[in-house]
């Protein structure tokens, strides 16, 4: 059985499962997501940033 | 995966078909049934609305030499930029600027002290800040107004009760509020800094009255502001050399802040909809390819009746 088959027959087949796949992997995008857009904004802007100087401050 | 991929492709996903494009053009345009007076309104319609925004964009980009007033030229901000954030060492220097230079004539009133956490200053240092300034508050229960040190929770507090007392105390000028001052003036922070750095001894003929000082950035040329930074004006606490330039770029840099405390999330949610878009847009023009396929690989034969 290929991949796609797979795939289709334990996850797509059956709404229950189907529904349940839309709200986990929409989960896991957004968190992945944003954790990649968020690093990408703290790597091109290292030093500038509140949390990069703050340790400056607190003891 | 692998046959799906095989059909995406054969699907012609990544060939340019530039033939077909004209045809379809050719053959779905619904302009083609339009009567001669029809297709002359709209393409002068469009030709007059292209030339109406090439208009105003040459206009704003104009030189604009009739002026009587010299533009600030544009520096290298580090948070000009596409992604770029504003400089929170910066931040907190233009902080220390403005506290001990320009809150003796200007006020910051939208601006409260919680405002400063977590952007330039820790909570505990922002609640120090803010226990050094005096606020009225009021009415006790015998109806008196009353001082006490400032909370997180306060706005900054102005050097003048009213925009009377301010003028009166500067020549009749009125120091403006400098919370929104980097969104109110063309420029904006290159403004600001051309500003504070742009201080001239009056050219010949230029006659100034009492209390005025002349600066080329400021229309008109005579301003009631007096140079308010100079080379080591203040002590920085961090170290930093305090050359004039150097206060003034990081003041600027805090009232860019305090105009639009929104910038670094507004950077930052640009890459988000750059990343969510290209997606969308990926995934659109698969569907669209997809759902077309059956209907453009068709053949339509005509087959006479010769029988
Ligand atoms: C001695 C009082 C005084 C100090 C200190 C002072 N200013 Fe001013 N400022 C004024 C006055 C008065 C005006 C109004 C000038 C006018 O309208 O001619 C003004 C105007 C301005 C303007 C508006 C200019 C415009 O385009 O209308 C800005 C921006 C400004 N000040 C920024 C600052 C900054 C930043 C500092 C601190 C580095 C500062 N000022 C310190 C008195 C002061």
């Amino acid at each position: 059985m290929s991949l796609s088959k797979t795939i289709y027959n334990t996850l797509f087949k059956r709404s229950s499962t189907f529904a349940l796949t839309c709200v986990v992997s929409a989960f896991v995008f957004e968190r992945g997501f944003n954790l990649g857009c968020d690093t990408f904004f703290e790597t091109i802007n290292k030093g500038k940033l509140w949390q990069d100087i703050k340790d400056n401050y607190t003891q | 995966m692998a046959a799906s991929v095989g059909r995406i492709c054969g699907a012609g996903l990544f060939k340019s078909n530039k033939t077909n494009c004209l045809r379809q053009i050719k053959s779905f345009s619904t302009t083609r049934e339009w009567t001669t007076g029809k297709k002359t309104l709209f393409g002068s319609l469009g030709v007059l609305a292209g030339g109406a925004g090439v208009l105003i964009y040459a206009l704003d980009k104009s030189v604009r030499a009739s002026d009587l007033e010299l533009h600030p030229p544009e520096n290298p901000w580090s948070h000009s930029g596409w992604f770029k954030s504003l400089d929170h060492a910066s931040i907190r220097r233009g902080y220390e600027v403005y506290k001990q230079v320009c809150a003796a004539c200007h006020s910051l009133r939208f601006i409260a002290y919680r405002n400063l956490v977590g952007v330039s200053h820790t909570e505990d240092e922002a609640k120090a800040e803010a226990e050094e300034q005096m606020i009225t508050d009021g009415p006790d229960e015998s109806g008196n107004m009353f001082q006490r040190p400032g909370k997180l929770s306060d706005y900054v507090p102005g050097p003048y009760a009213n925009e009377e007392a301010a003028r009166a105390a500067n020549n009749g000028a009125f120091p403006p509020d400098l919370s929104y001052i980097v969104l109110a003036r063309h420029g904006g922070e290159d403004y600001i800094f051309s500003l504070l750095t742009g201080y001239y001894d009056a050219p010949a003929g230029v006659i100034l009255r009492e209390g005025q000082f002349f600066n080329p950035y400021f229309p008109g040329g005579a301003i009631s502001m007096a140079q308010a930074l100079y080379n080591e004006a203040i002590e920085y606490s961090d170290g930093t050399p305090a050359t004039a330039s150097q206060l003034a770029k990081d003041v600027a840099t805090f009232l860019k802040w305090t105009s639009e405390p929104e910038f670094d999330d507004r950077q930052r949610l640009l890459i988000k909809v750059i990343g969510i878009s290209t997606i969308l847009l990926a995934i659109t023009y698969y569907a669209k390819r997809f759902k077309w396929s059956s209907l453009k690989t068709r053949k339509i034969e005509f087959r006479p009746k010769n029988k």
